[in-house]
């Protein structure tokens, strides 16, 4: 019995009208932990009843402290029937069992119901008491620490990063049981919230479990997502980084010593997924080359380290016309996925022996989470290294062995570690893992970044490995050392274009580079960055089971391919050479694919720049088609030039060219280069160079050749003050203000029955997110200057004709006279007494204020005028009131003000707003949120713990309720309202790295019937505004310049 | 081929004060567009119309579920559902609970327990106000009005913020006292007057005649007038009865306008005529009948004549400075103090009322 939970029920207030009669409420309240309840005495007769309870007291194992949720029930008493649900609170109490995070829970939670949503709110208290427990087969990890921020803490210091860590579990989906006929929607919604809770605390119990093992205390890096199977069952499983972090003395800078020690004892058994290694078929050979793999659901290995092929036509038919089918293998049998599985066959084990046994190797799974690193972690990065497989689904027979699913991300595990190991790289970063579901198919995606680590780190604190190697020792400057290639020059992966680096002059480097994770902060940048999207639709047939998914693996590869196409000319199309965060979600439909691939382009200084995009007819000779290409042509050139000065990319110029390159042949790289893991022999039979050196040739010889042109200069600019962007921050700015205002938008387009072809839909969809974009340019305009930053899509289709774009993003205000350079130091002299202000006042809010400040727009200075004088004459008022405290008698009013207010507008007033304060502090906490680890402005003083939320919402009112956008548009508001209340309870005052992981809307307008499930997470902190702390080298250029956000405000 | 859905959530609620503006005077989503088009947003910002019209949509719906807020709007400072900044929740509140002159006007002394849709439509049709405005304006009435009503105890703890603020926006205040008295304010002869000028009359009667209007002390202080001060009034009669009194009145202040107005003719000519009219509304307010004529008994019997003999506004202050202070020569006269507190407040509503 290690632990005691207590729970006070204090009071509501305004809750809904329950009783008609009276138009009052008679509420008491269940307070219900595993399967102990209490209830609360009746307060009758009230909207705000005052329970103020007793302490309710659970005994309970700390096993169950991580697994259950605390649910609060708010009911009506009815004397003679049964009593109403008014709604409930979930508490999640995971936060109070680490002592470095809150230690109690206390606020105003909103009383949520899935029919009606919020319905008033709870005044809760809860604390825990946790008995020191030495039994060391225990199953609970209490106290691992769990960050959805996918790099190091901000007020922490990594000691060691373990690695990967993974758990999933399985269960039935109450929505598919039996039982489900015969219950309320109700009923079964909340069945379905508290399994899923219930096992999201399982979960992390789980993988808290695994890192205690490892040694670790934390979990950076937390990625939890759920798999809704349908009839098959339920998923959640999540990823994460084991790390032991130590928390910084306030003042000492973070992230400048992180070390990293392979801990390879325990790492090799980090994964209880059994290893199949030599057990399965192995499929390399025919992974290797861009003909499709001989099974049906088969992995469909992508590694786009290399740029795509830029003809089309050639590949694609040679692929489609040597994917034979073989239906002979299930999932079921567990065979089921050609996963490139020989690890340490292939010419590139030369390579790999040079590089003895680095721990990481040592390790069932190189992989990290992370995507920003300390500096000097990362040494080269290879590219991206990703990995889809089509699976048929079928029903978990036995949740308590959900073997069937670790096998199949098994697959995919090993299928990215030996991609990374072709790029002769020993570690993927960035890693991340997906699905799409669309009745019983699903696509299992995985994609990271492969990369060197820096050895240095490894050969500490394990001596027993990673001397030997030194090949990647040299030192490189770090603004371009992570640029150099990581694989051999004679003996590449794929035929890559090698120049010296443009910065150092001392190694190689690509000429265009991939990647997942976020720019390097130590990084040299030519210029600004911008979002870049390649957009696609492929439409299929309609199909069941193995037939839909082979049809499913068979397009996969064209869509992939096409991507890459997209992204590479519009990367040239921008004069970039680099691209970072990308993202490519492939989402599966019953009559078609979507592809959405996004990503953050730069240029970086230390490659070269690239080449302009030639148009090349293939009839020549027709006049009238030969001047069609000439004015495509002047087009791209003038995109290009326009693009150069809207990013302010202007490389200095280099007067010699390269000479001495050792390169052989320096010819263009132009083939899709699906799975390279052993077939480095096999690569120059599909080059496709033009043999020309630095044109980037698009070639017209039919309509869909037309088609993508139009598409790739049919992307609207960015409005002038906008800057875009889908990584933490914007390469090229460095100087943000305060200002930050966090948003989801959701929209869902109707197809019309007409026969689509595939152009048509590409445009259709192209346009949608388009469009999308300059919505928030509009809705954001106050903000300007100002940039979107970590602009999430996530596409969906949910039915038959339907497209559903879902967008979480943050748009930050940044100082346009500084945006050009680093700023070295930045006085910071605010006052500590500030600091406390600034807790107080919403900080959110300083959205207007702060723009208000930098460019004095008429209206936005005049609302501020306004609550001035409004607060003013409130003082005014009140001022009058105290001196006097008179009463007020039916019909009639003070007569004592009226002498000063009886014209209608009292103007000009110049009164002291000192007494204003009281009028000003909001009695709700301001609670920001950010898809950003960091709050501009503001220092981190303390991680609060992971906030994890799922909820369903339901109606059978839609149109009552405003139409399926008035119903989600609620449910949306709800959830940042419940997300803002659970942090304010846990003494928060902001959301960092939060990200809706799930958003899956389900509509019945005939029946006036609507569902909707979300899944939000974050990590809950307590931020200051940044005083006199030393400008620390890592926050140097994310911070620090923001002081005066507010001041506008206050 | 159409978006289905389209919501855009911010966690600081968006809210564009112009959307705010057009949505609480009425307009449909798709005029309010018009609008905002017309109104050069668009070329601004690079926008489309679409974009425009998913903007309106998105914020249409945001004060559709705020709305509910804004009815009680303590409500509005502490619920959790919007994260509003401090100062745009009182531009909302202000704004929600504002008036337009032209529909207070017309509501000024009517009972306000009607409220038809009728009665709305009809002010409606004639303001110009919409309907959807008209009613919204309408309910905030009878929601203040029953707050205040209903406030027990001392005032400072129990009046709502958004009260205070409101009465003492300078309109909920006039509106009272107008309900109060129920002053007639709907005559044809008085429909060329504007809230504003009611508004302005009200504040002169409410620091001058009411009871806490002379003793700042008293306890219980209300709208109502002075009692005491009415039954006075009746004294002033004498300026009228007395011939004398009148005679020298008038010679009085002839003298003093000799000469200084191109309209001395007719004021001469008029004196006894308007000077009677003015000392009658003084005799009769101890009538509550003519308490609420107080107004048509201006215009008729001071406003008018002197229009139609096309003074000045110059010249009415003229005339009624020195009609005011020859008074105090008279040696006869004895009621100085009642005289002055009765003319103030006539003076000055006069002088607003008078219309060039």
């Amino acid at each position: 019995m290690p632990g005691k939970l207590k729970v006070k029920i204090v009071a509501g207030r305004h809750l809904p009208v329950m009783d008609r009669a009276s138009d009052l409420t008679d509420a008491f309240v269940e307070v219900k932990f595993g399967n102990t309840t209490f209830k609360t005495d009746v307060f009758p007769k009230s909207l705000n009843p005052q329970w103020n309870s007793e302490w309710f007291k659970f005994e309970v194992d700390d096993e169950d402290l991580q697994d259950e949720p605390l649910q609060v029930t708010v009911l009506d008493h009815d004397t003679y029937s049964a009593n109403d649900a008014i709604g409930k609170v979930y508490i999640d109490i995971d936060p109070l069992l680490c002592s470095e995070a809150a230690s109690v829970i206390s606020g105003w939670f909103p009383i949520y119901d899935t029919i009606h949503g919020i319905r008033g709110e709870i005044n809760v208290l809860v604390k825990v008491e946790l008995f020191n427990d030495l039994n060391r087969f225990r199953q609970s990890s209490c106290g691992v620490k769990f960050f959805c921020t996918t790099s190091i803490p901000r007020c922490y210091r990594a000691a060691m990063v373990h690695g990967f860590v993974e758990e999933l579990v399985v269960n039935e989906d109450p929505e598919y049981q039996w039982i489900d006929r015969i219950r309320s929607p109700r009923a079964s919604n909340e069945a379905r919230q508290r399994l899923i809770s219930l096992m999201s605390g399982e979960l992390q119990r789980k993988i808290g479990l695994k890192v205690l093992e490892m040694g670790g205390n934390a979990v950076v890096g937390y990625l939890q997502c759920f798999d809704l199977e349908g009839e098959s069952g339920l998923v959640v499983r999540a990823i994460g980084t084991a790390c032991t972090l130590d928390k910084l003395s306030s003042g000492s800078a973070p992230n400048t010593n992180t070390h990293m020690h392979p801990n390879t004892a325990p790492a090799s058994n980090a994964c209880n997924s059994p290893s199949k290694d030599g057990k399965e078929p192995v499929f390399g050979e025919d992974l290797t080359s861009s003909s499709g793999p001989p099974t049906p659901f088969r992995a469909l290995p992508t590694t786009s380290s290399s740029p795509p092929p830029f003809s089309p036509s050639k590949p694609c038919s040679r692929q489609s016309s040597s994917s034979d089918t073989d239906l002979s293998l299930t999932p079921k049998t567990g065979m089921g996925s050609g996963g490139s599985v020989g690890k340490e066959a292939g010419p590139l084990k030369t390579l790999l022996r040079q590089q003895t046994q680095t721990a990481l190797e040592q390790r069932e799974f190189p992989f990290f989470t992370l995507t920003s690193f300390p500096p000097g972690f990362l040494l080269h990065v290879g590219g991206v290294v990703s990995a889809r497989s089509v699976k048929l689904l079928d029903r978990i027979h036995n949740p308590d062995e959900p073997e069937t699913r670790d096998a199949w991300w098994e697959e995919i595990r090993q299928e990215i570690k030996s991609h990374a190991k072709a790029l002769g790289c020993h570690g993927v970063v960035g890693y991340s893992e997906s699905t799409s579901i669309c009745e019983e198919v699903c696509i299992l995606s995985a994609s990271g970044t492969a990369a060197i680590l820096n050895p240095r780190y490894m050969r500490e604190g394990c001596l027993d490995i990673g001397i030997t190697d030194h090949r990647f020792e040299e030192p490189s400057p770090p603004s371009c050392g992570f640029c150099h290639i990581p694989y051999d020059e004679l003996n590449m992966p794929f035929p890559a274009q090698l120049t010296y680096c443009y910065h150092c002059r001392r190694q190689k480097v690509p000429d265009v580079l991939f990647t997942t994770i976020n720019l390097p902060q130590e990084a040299a940048v030519t210029g600004k960055g911008c979002l870049i999207q390649a957009r696609l639709c492929r439409l299929k047939k309609k199909a069941q089971g193995e037939v839909n998914a082979t049809a499913i693996s068979n397009l996969l590869p064209f869509m992939e391919y096409e991507l890459h196409t997209q992204l590479m000319n519009k990367l040239k199309l921008r004069s970039m050479n680099a691209l970072f965060g990308l993202h490519i979600q492939i989402s599966v439909g019953e009559n078609m694919l979507l592809g959405l691939a996004s990503a953050t382009g730069v240029y970086l200084t230390a490659l070269p720049a690239p080449g302009g995009i030639q148009i090349a007819g293939k009839t020549p000779g027709d006049l009238s088609n030969e001047h069609h290409i000439l004015t495509i042509q002047k087009r791209i050139n003038d995109t290009i030039a326009k693009n150069k000065e809207l990013y302010q990319i202007n490389p200095p110029e280099l007067t010699e060219e390269v000479v001495g390159s050792p390169i052989p042949e320096p010819r263009q790289r132009s083939r899709l280069f699906r799975s390279h893991s052993e077939s480095s022999d096999e690569l120059s039979e599909l080059d496709l160079s033009h043999g020309k050196k630095d044109a980037f040739v698009l070639e017209i010889d039919d309509t869909d050749a037309v088609e993508d042109i139009h598409s790739l200069l049919t992307d609207a600019p960015t409005p002038t003050g906008f800057y875009s962007c889908n990584t933490e921050i914007m390469p090229g700015i460095y100087s943000w203000t305060s200002g930050v205002q966090m948003f989801t938008s959701v929209r869902v387009f109707r197809l019309s029955n007409a026969n689509l072809t595939n152009q048509g839909l590409n445009k259709i969809f192209t346009d949608l997110c388009e469009n999308l974009l300059k919505s928030f340019y509009f809705k954001l305009r106050s903000m300007i200057p100002c940039c979107l930053c970590q602009l999430n899509f996530a596409v969906a289709v949910p039915e038959e004709e339907l497209i559903q774009v879902a967008v979480t993003a943050v748009a930050m205000t940044f100082d346009k006279d500084q945006a050009q350079e680093k700023p070295a130091d930045k006085s910071t002299t605010k006052g500590g007494s500030e600091t406390e202000e600034q807790l107080q006042f919403p900080m959110e809010l300083c959205a207007d204020a702060s723009s208000a400040n930098t460019q004095p727009s008429s209206k936005i200075s005049a609302a501020s005028v306004d609550y001035g004088s409004f607060a003013d004459r409130c003082s005014t008022w009140l001022e009058l009131l105290r001196l006097k405290a008179h009463t007020i008698r039916r019909g009639s009013v003070k007569t004592i003000s009226s002498l000063e207010h009886c014209s209608p507008l009292p103007e000009g007033r110049s009164r002291s707003l000192r007494s204003n304060r009281s009028f000003r502090g909001s009695p709700v906490t301001v609670v920001k949120m950010t898809p950003l680890s960091f709050l501009p402005g503001t220092r981190i003083i303390k991680y609060l713990g992971i906030i994890n939320m799922f909820f369903i919402r339901e109606t059978t009112s839609l149109r009552e309720e405003g139409g399926v956008s008035g119903f989600l548009h609620t449910f949306i508001a709800e959830v940042f309202a419940m997300v803002r209340a659970h942090v304010a309870a846990l003494g928060g005052n902001a959301v960092v790295s939060y990200s809706m992981k799930e958003c899956m809307l389900m509509e019945n307008p005939n029946k006036n019937q609507a569902q909707c499930l979300i899944n939000v997470s974050g990590d809950a902190v307590i931020c200051v505004r940044e005083t006199d702390q030393e400008p620390n080298p890592s926050m140097a250029n994310i911070g620090q310049t923001c002081a005066s956000g507010t001041d506008g405000a206050t | 081929m159409a978006v289905e859905l389209d919501v855009f959530v911010g966690n600081t609620t968006i809210m564009d004060e112009e959307v705010y503006q057009l949505w609480l005077d009425g307009y449909t989503v798709n005029d309010a567009v018009k609008v905002r088009m017309e109104g050069g947003v668009m070329e601004e910002c690079e926008a489309s119309a679409d974009v425009l019209l998913s903007d309106t949509m998105d914020q249409y719906r945001t004060f559709q579920m705020c709305e509910r807020l804004l009815h009680s709007p303590s409500k509005l400072a502490n619920q959790l559902l919007f994260q509003i900044p401090p100062n745009r929740q009182a531009m909302l509140i202000e704004r929600y609970y504002a008036f337009d002159d032209a529909f207070v006007r017309e509501v000024l002394g009517k009972k306000l327990s009607k409220g038809t849709k009728k009665d709305l439509d009809d002010i409606g049709a004639k303001t110009g106000v919409t309907l959807k405005s008209c009613r919204r304006q309408f309910d905030n009435f009878k929601r203040v009005f029953k707050v205040v009503e209903e406030l027990k105890g001392p005032l400072v703890e129990n009046i709502p913020p958004i009260m205070r603020l409101l009465l003492i926006s300078g309109i909920m205040l006039p509106l009272f006292f107008f309900a109060n008295h129920r002053f007639e304010t709907g005559k044809r002869k008085l429909q060329y007057l504007t809230f504003q000028d009611f508004a302005f009359c009200a504040g002169q009667l409410i620091s001058n005649w009411t009871v806490g209007a002379v003793d700042n002390m008293v306890e219980d202080m209300d709208v109502d007038l002075d009692k005491e001060f009415l039954q006075e009034l009746k004294e002033l009669k004498v300026l009228i009865t007395d011939k004398d009194l009148l005679d020298q009145h008038k010679s009085l202040v002839c003298t003093a306008l000799r000469g200084k107005t191109k309209a001395f003719n007719e004021m001469e000519a008029n004196f006894k005529n308007l000077s009677r009219g003015l000392v009658n509304i003084a005799a009769k307010l101890t009538n509550t009948k003519d308490v609420r004529d107080f107004f048509i008994d201006l215009v008729e019997k001071f406003i008018e004549p002197c229009r139609s003999d096309r003074w000045t506004a110059a010249d009415m202050r003229l005339y009624l400075t020195h009609y005011n202070n020859s008074a105090h020569i008279l040696d006869t006269f004895k009621h100085q103090a009642v005289w002055d507190r009765y003319m103030v407040v006539i003076k000055s509503c006069i002088f607003k009322m008078y219309h060039d």
